[in-house]
C-alpha cells in the first residue's frame, strides 16, 4: 500500500508527462489523492466522511499506532468505572469504508508530499489532525522520562494505565496533586472532571486522602457547576473536602522533582504528593510544528470555512491543533471540524465551491455517580469569515441547581454521546 | 391540522424548487447541518444508544415540531433545547427532510421476551390509533410517531416527562394512558417498552374496542 521513493518518482514522472500532453487540471481527473496525517478523532472522521461522500477519492490515513485510546472518558478509567479497553478503538471500520491505513510516523509535509519513517505519500489535498504536543520544557524537571513517574495522562493509553495503577497503589491519606495547565489546552473541563473522578474513587476506597489541584488559571471551564457538584458530593469548601483547588498565578507549578515527589509553585511553595499528575502547557502536535503549519502561538492558523492552512495551501489542519477561534479543543469539535474539512476537500477536488459550514460542540463531564453536566455550542462562520462564532442565544451550560433525575440523565447521554461519536469516527 | 398542511406545503415547495439538498440562500446544505447531530444521535441519525434516540426516518413535520418544542422549552430537555436554539426553522425543515430519508436501524437492545405478546395487545388497544403500524416508521405515510425499535431508556425518559408535566401530554394520549394504567397497573408501560424493543411483526386486531372518537366533540 505504501509508496516508496521510487514509486513516487514514477508517479510524479507520469503526472508530468500527462501535464505535457495538455490535460487541463490533474485534480479533476482520476486518482484524486487525500492523505490524512493522524488517525485520531479529527483525522479518522475526515477520512471516513470523504470516502462516504466520494468513494472515488483515494484516502490514506497515516497513524503510527494500531489502536487509538480516546482521551474523552479516560477520566472514568482513573475513577475506576471504566476499563482501559473500553476506550480503545482500531481501524478495521475505516478500512471497511475503503480508507487505507498506514501505521507509520509522519516526519514532514512539503511540496504536496507527506514523508514518513517508511515512505512518501504524494497528495492533492492533505488533512493534518495531529492533536497536541506536551511542552515538557515549560516545567523545569519535567520530561518524557519523568512522565513515567509523574504521568500527564493527557494522551490516553499507557499513561492512563500508569496513573490509575498509582492511585490504586497509594496509601490512604495521600495527596493526589493535579497540575492544571494554562489556556489554551486540550479539553478545558478535563482536569476538573479528572479531579472529580479521582475524588469519587478516594471517597470509596481511600477516604482520608484528597485531590489538590494546583492551577495556572484563576478560573476554569464549567467552574460553577463543578464547584456545586464538589460541594454536593465531596465536601468542597469544608475542612474534610476531598478536593482542594488553588488558583493561579500563585499556584502555577514551575518545576517538578520526581525523586522527591514534589512540585514547586510560582509563589515558591514546595508541595509533596503521593501521586502527581502533571498536565503541562500544550501546542499543536509535533508534525504540525515541524512542517511549519503553526504560527508563533504554537497553534495552526486556518481558513475557518475549509480549515485549509493559511501557511501551506493544499493542507488542512483540524482538531486540537488548529485555531478554531470560539470552538474549544474537544473531541466533538474535532469530529465536527473533520466533517467540515471533508466536505471542503471533496468540493475542491471535484472543482466545486466550498459550501457553507455548520459546526457543533457538546462536552460532558461526569462528576460522580449519576451526576453529569454538559456544555454545548452551535457555531457558524462569521460574516467576515474570520471567526467560528457561537450562535447567540443557543448552547451553554447545564443549569445550576439541576435536579438529580436530570443529572443522572446527563450521564446516560454522556455514554450515548461516547458510543455514537466513536461509532461515527471509527465504525 | 391546518398548521400541518401549511408546513407540508412549504416542505413540498422546497422540494419542487430543488432546494431540498439544502441550498437555502447561502446556508449550509441539509447534509452539513444533519452531520452535526451524529455525535450524539449516530451516523445518519441511527443511534447506537443507550439513551439518545434514533432520529433517522422520523416524520419530517414531527421532527420540526419536536425541535421547536425543545427550543421553546415546552418540551423539557437536558441538552437538546440548548442545541436546538442554534438552528432556524428553515434549517430544521431541511434536517427533517434529510433524516426522513435515512434508513431506520432498530435499536439492538435487551428486553423481556415474555412481555412482548402482552405488550402487543396493549399497544393495539391503547396506542395504535396514533402510533400506527405498531409504532414503526412508515415513511410513505404522513403523521407517524416512531416507538418501535427506539431505545428503551429514551422512551422511559420521554414517558416520565409526559407524566410529570415536563412535556405536553396530548389529551387523547393522556386519556389512553390513564385508562391503561387504571386497568393494567403502573407497570403496564414496561410491557409496552418490551414490545417496542422487540420490533416484532405486528398486526392490528382491529377489534374495534378503540374509543378515541368519544371525545371528538370537545376537540
Amino acid at each position: 500500500m505504501s509508496m516508496n521513493r521510487r514509486d513516487f518518482v514514477k508517479t510524479t514522472g507520469a503526472v508530468a508527462a500527462i501535464g505535457a500532453i495538455g490535460l487541463p487540471n490533474i485534480v479533476l481527473g482520476q486518482g484524486k489523492k487525500v492523505v490524512v496525517v493522524g488517525g485520531g478523532t479529527g483525522g479518522a472522521t475526515a477520512a471516513k466522511y470523504i470516502k462516504m461522500a466520494d468513494p472515488s477519492i483515494d484516502v490514506t490515513v497515516i497513524e503510527p499506532n494500531k489502536e487509538y485510546y480516546t482521551c474523552y472518558l479516560s477520566n472514568e478509567v482513573l475513577g475506576g468505572d471504566r476499563t482501559l479497553d473500553s476506550i480503545k478503538h482500531g481501524y478495521d471500520g475505516l478500512k471497511a469504508h475503503g480508507v487505507k491505513v498506514v501505521h507509520e510516523k509522519a516526519t514532514g509535509i512539503e511540496n504536496k508530499v507527506v514523508k514518513t519513517d517508511g515512505g512518501e505519500y504524494p497528495f492533492d489535498r492533505c488533512i493534518v489532525s495531529p492533536g497536541i504536543s506536551l511542552l515538557y520544557g515549560a516545567i523545569e524537571g519535567y520530561s518524557n522520562e519523568v512522565a513515567e513517574k509523574l504521568p500527564h495522562a493527557w494522551k490516553a493509553g499507557e499513561q492512563t494505565r500508569i496513573l490509575r495503577s498509582q492511585l490504586e497503589a497509594m496509601d490512604d491519606g495521600g495527596v493526589v496533586v493535579i497540575v492544571a495547565p494554562p489556556n489554551p489546552f486540550r479539553c478545558p473541563p478535563g482536569p476538573y472532571e479528572r479531579a472529580s473522578q479521582i475524588a469519587m474513587y478516594l471517597k470509596e476506597a481511600k477516604p482520608k486522602s484528597k485531590v489538590l489541584i494546583l492551577d495556572s488559571k484563576q478560573k476554569f471551564s464549567k467552574q460553577g457547576l463543578f464547584t456545586q457538584g464538589w460541594e454536593r458530593l465531596y465536601g468542597f469548601g469544608t475542612e474534610n473536602s476531598l478536593i482542594e483547588w488553588q488558583p493561579g498565578p500563585d499556584a502555577a507549578v514551575v518545576s517538578v522533582n520526581g525523586g522527591e515527589m514534589s512540585v514547586e509553585t510560582s509563589f515558591g511553595d514546595s508541595v509533596k504528593g503521593a501521586v502527581i499528575n502533571v498536565i503541562p502547557p500544550q501546542s499543536a502536535g509535533k508534525i504540525a510544528i515541524d512542517s511549519n503549519l503553526a504560527d508563533d502561538s504554537g497553534w495552526c492558523p486556518v481558513d475557518k470555512k475549509s480549515f485549509e492552512s493559511t501557511l501551506m495551501p493544499g493542507v488542512h489542519v483540524i482538531g486540537d491543533a488548529c485555531i478554531a477561534t470560539q470552538m474549544p479543543k474537544s473531541g466533538y469539535s474535532a469530529n465536527s471540524q473533520g466533517k467540515v474539512a471533508a466536505a471542503a476537500v471533496v468540493s475542491l477536488l471535484n472543482g466545486n465551491e466550498v459550501g457553507t459550514p455548520s459546526y457543533v460542540n457538546t462536552c460532558y463531564s461526569i462528576i460522580g455517580k449519576d451526576y453529569g453536566i454538559s456544555v454545548a455550542g452551535v457555531y457558524r462562520l462569521s460574516e467576515d469569515g474570520g471567526t467560528i462564532a457561537e450562535v447567540e442565544g443557543a448552547g451553554g451550560l447545564t443549569p445550576m441547581d439541576a435536579e438529580p433525575f436530570a443529572l443522572a440523565r446527563e450521564v446516560q447521554y454522556a455514554y450515548s454521546w461516547y458510543n455514537n461519536i466513536v461509532h461515527d469516527i471509527f465504525g | 391540522m391546518a398548521m400541518r398542511k401549511t408546513k407540508l406545503a412549504f416542505v413540498g415547495g422546497a422540494l419542487a424548487l430543488g432546494l431540498s439538498s439544502g441550498a437555502f440562500a447561502d446556508g449550509p446544505t441539509a447534509k452539513m447541518l444533519a452531520d452535526t447531530c451524529a455525535g450524539c444521535h449516530g451516523t445518519n441519525g441511527s443511534s447506537v444508544g443507550p439513551a439518545s434516540p434514533t432520529i433517522a426516518a422520523m416524520d419530517p413535520v414531527v421532527f420540526v415540531e419536536t425541535m421547536q418544542a425543545f427550543q421553546s422549552g415546552d418540551t423539557y430537555s437536558t441538552i437538546m433545547g440548548r442545541i436546538a436554539k442554534g438552528y432556524t426553522e428553515e434549517e430544521l425543515e431541511q434536517m427533517g427532510e434529510y433524516f426522513h430519508k435515512q434508513e431506520y436501524v432498530p435499536a439492538k437492545q435487551e428486553f423481556d421476551q415474555a412481555m412482548v405478546d402482552e405488550g402487543a395487545k396493549l399497544h393495539d388497544k391503547y396506542c395504535e390509533k396514533c402510533h400506527i403500524e405498531g409504532g414503526k416508521p412508515v415513511p410513505d405515510e404522513e403523521d407517524y410517531y416512531i416507538l418501535a425499535g427506539q431505545w428503551t431508556p429514551y422512551l422511559e425518559f420521554a414517558m416520565s416527562d409526559f407524566q410529570n408535566e415536563r412535556r405536553e401530554l396530548p389529551k387523547k394520549m393522556g386519556k389512553k394512558l390513564n385508562a391503561m394504567i387504571e386497568d393494567k397497573g403502573e407497570d403496564s408501560v414496561k410491557t409496552l417498552y418490551a414490545f417496542y424493543a422487540a420490533y416484532s411483526d405486528f398486526k392490528s386486531s382491529d377489534t374495534g374496542d378503540d374509543d378515541d372518537d368519544d371525545d371528538k366533540d370537545k376537540d
